[in-house]
């Protein structure tokens, strides 16, 4: 009938199909096939895996070597690189997450977004499909960061690569639900890249990622005590200065905690609040997705 | 309702509200099980946002419509089970290949697993990109990705396929080509098939069209019927002697004829119908002193006619922007390339 179909296909080997009523499996299935094209979407595209890590690199090589011979009286022999190792494992994933939860701007700008939204599945499996993909691609790259770890002297124990890995899964979650939550109200690229970097930029630097959050004016303490990014970078960074045998003036001065009214916060209080404000991101997420006509 | 078994899409005074734009006025229709039923209309008439009503993706501020005998607000999944769309910008991931878009969407539907690729080779071979399948999307033309829009919209067998504008901003042979896979499915899956267009020759296709404009629809018939409606066909006849054929014509069969371009024209209703009389009274065997008849032609009114005489413009001089319609097209074609 027409020159371009292969060849006329008898109605009766018509391959038919029948889409199945909406359960718990067919959400689950859902998510994992959101979660899936972020994964294959990232592996597709190499320039992303490799701008993602320019900027860590660029931080821990340049800056962390270059300014070690300005900091070496205040570090107590720890080498600048080392001390902020566990703020640039921070720093990779959360820019891998911002960019993940970008997708979703993307995602509506090329009208993919469609295509999802009018499948026969919730609106929050999509949600957390994403989140889930975002996060996990974070953390791959988180990875990488982790690897380098000899070279800025921190040693591989497996205690730590785990933490590590889990925190960083943690955090990347946490900050793909926020870019979510902020993404599904911008219609455009430039914007959410702009939004993103006006909240993500200082929130990072205020973070006490690339120095000790004690002895800071009391503005900047106040400031960080309130930024949620605190608390993931603290119990990162103890958790590689368990492993670093160093001394304990040291110790005190570079890894002194979150201290609220000269209490020490615990790791599992610290983990326990990115946790709680990553779930609640990405509650806030869904209910604005549903809300979208 | 009695009719819902039957009806592939009702449709009762379904109204859209933006703000203070009333963008669809109450529009009331119905659609057989396996029609060809088309959306005829300017841009802005508000063709895309009755479908996406159809479709569930925006609620009706008022009015009632079910598809596949299901209520579109009430039972959404249901109504999305039995779709298949294809919108009116393209919607396929880019950096996925044609294999992978298909999968992911036959996924996303619980197509069962072991029916996924027998009916991903039927839906891309009857589009003719089977032999693409491996290639990435973002490489192909936008013909190619319609077509391949409309694979994907087949997936699940849908009961109903939704095409909103399948063919704008193609070249007229990609769009031939898009509407015989059209006609070819209706006829092979027995779908029903709604889709919109504002090319006029588009709407031929159809087995019946609604003329929309400023969110209310206008006319709806069979475009025969439609065409019919307006009013009489021109007949045109070349014979041997025309003065003597305007004779007879005023005489024999009371009709005006004139002479343009050397060759007798006249209007008249079901033109086509009129020719075997004409050709009875002509006959030489009967009426030997006639003038012999060597040829004749009947052509139409147009569907441009039909909607000249429904909204008393034409509808290129509707498009409410064409600025904006200029846009759209461009960023078609800014997506086709990125
Ligand atoms: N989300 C929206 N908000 C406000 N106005 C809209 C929206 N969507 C469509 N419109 C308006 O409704 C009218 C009909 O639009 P649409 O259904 O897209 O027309 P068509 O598909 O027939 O070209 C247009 O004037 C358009 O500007
Ligand atoms: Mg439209």
């Amino acid at each position: 009938m027409t020159a371009i179909a292969d060849k006329p296909l008898d109605p009766a080997e018509v391959v038919r199909v029948h889409v199945p009523r909406r359960s718990a499996r067919s959400e689950l299935r859902a998510i994992k096939i959101v979660w899936r094209r972020e994964l294959i979407r990232f592996v597709n595209d190499r320039m992303r895996i490799v701008t993602s890590l320019v900027q860590p690199f660029l931080f821990l090589f340049v800056l962390g070597g270059g300014l070690q011979r300005l900091a070496s009286a205040g570090t107590h022999g720890v080498n600048l690189k080392t001390f902020i190792y566990p703020g640039i494992l921070c720093m990779t994933v959360m820019f891998t997450a911002m960019f993940s939860a970008a997708s979703i701007v993307w995602d509506r700008e090329f009208g993919f977004l469609r295509e999802m939204m009018v499948a026969p599945v919730r609106r929050s499996s999509i949600v957390i499909g994403k989140c889930l993909g975002g996060a996990t691609v974070a953390a791959a790259q988180g990875v990488v960061v982790l690897a380098i770890a000899g070279l800025v002297g921190v040693p591989y124990a497996p205690g730590l690569i785990l933490g590590a890995l889990g925190l960083q899964l943690l955090l990347a979650f946490a900050i793909t639900a926020f870019g979510l939550s902020v993404a599904i109200r911008i219609k455009q690229m430039q914007s959410f890249m702009g939004v993103m970097q006006m909240i993500v930029m200082p929130m990072y630097f205020i973070s006490g990622a690339l120095f000790p959050s004690s002895g800071l004016p009391a503005w900047l303490t106040v400031l960080n005590r309130i930024d949620p990014l605190a608390y993931a970078v603290d119990p990162m960074r103890r958790l590689v200065f368990g492993q670093l045998d160093i001394s304990a003036a040291a110790r005190r001065a570079l890894d002194p905690g979150i201290h609220w009214w000269g209490w020490r916060m615990p790791a599992v209080l610290e983990v326990g609040v990115v946790l709680l404000l990553g779930l609640g991101l990405l509650a806030v997420a869904i209910w604005e997705f549903s809300a979208t006509e | 309702m009695s009719t819902a078994a039957t009806q592939a899409i009702t449709v009762e005074s379904l109204h859209k509200q933006f703000g203070d734009f009333e963008a669809v006025k109450g529009v009331s229709f119905e659609v057989g099980a396996a029609e060809v039923f088309g959306f005829l209309g300017p841009n802005g008439a508000g063709k895309s946002t009755t479908i996406n009503m159809l479709c569930t993706l925006l609620t009706p501020t008022s009015g009632k419509a079910s598809v596949a005998g299901h209520d579109v607000v009430r039972e959404r999944d249901d109504v999305r089970r039995n779709i298949g769309l294809v919108f009116q910008d393209p919607t396929l991931d880019g950096y996925l290949t044609a294999a992978q878009n298909l999968k992911l969407h036959a996924e996303l539907y619980g197509v069962p697993t072991n029916l996924v690729a027998p009916r991903m080779e039927q839906v891309l071979k009857m589009v003719g990109l089977w032999d693409r399948r491996d290639g990435q999307v973002m490489a192909f033309s936008g013909g190619m990705r319609r077509r391949l829009e409309i694979a994907r919209g087949l997936m699940h067998s849908p009961r109903v396929l939704f095409l909103d504008e399948p063919t704008i901003g193609l070249d007229p042979q990609t769009r031939r080509s898009i509407w015989t896979y059209i006609r070819q499915l209706q006829e092979r899956e027995e779908i029903t098939i709604f889709m919109t267009t504002h090319y006029m020759d588009e709407a031929e296709w159809c087995d019946r069209i609604a003329i929309m404009d400023q969110g209310q629809i206008v006319a709806l018939d069979t475009p025969e019927r439609l065409k019919a409606g307006v009013g009489a066909d021109r007949v045109t006849i070349q014979t041997d002697d025309n003065e003597a054929a305007i004779t007879a014509l005023r005489e024999r069969l009371g009709i005006q004829a004139l002479i343009a371009e050397g060759a007798v024209t006249f209007r008249i209703e079901s033109g086509e119908q009129f020719v075997p009389r004409l050709f009875a009274e002509f006959d030489p065997a009967r009426n030997p002193d006639l003038p012999a008849i060597s040829g004749v032609s009947v052509s139409r009114p147009t569907l441009d006619d039909v909607f000249m005489s429904f909204t008393g413009s034409t509808i290129r001089d509707a498009e409410e922007d064409p600025s904006k319609l200029r846009n759209r097209v461009m960023m078609q074609m800014m997506g086709g390339r990125r």
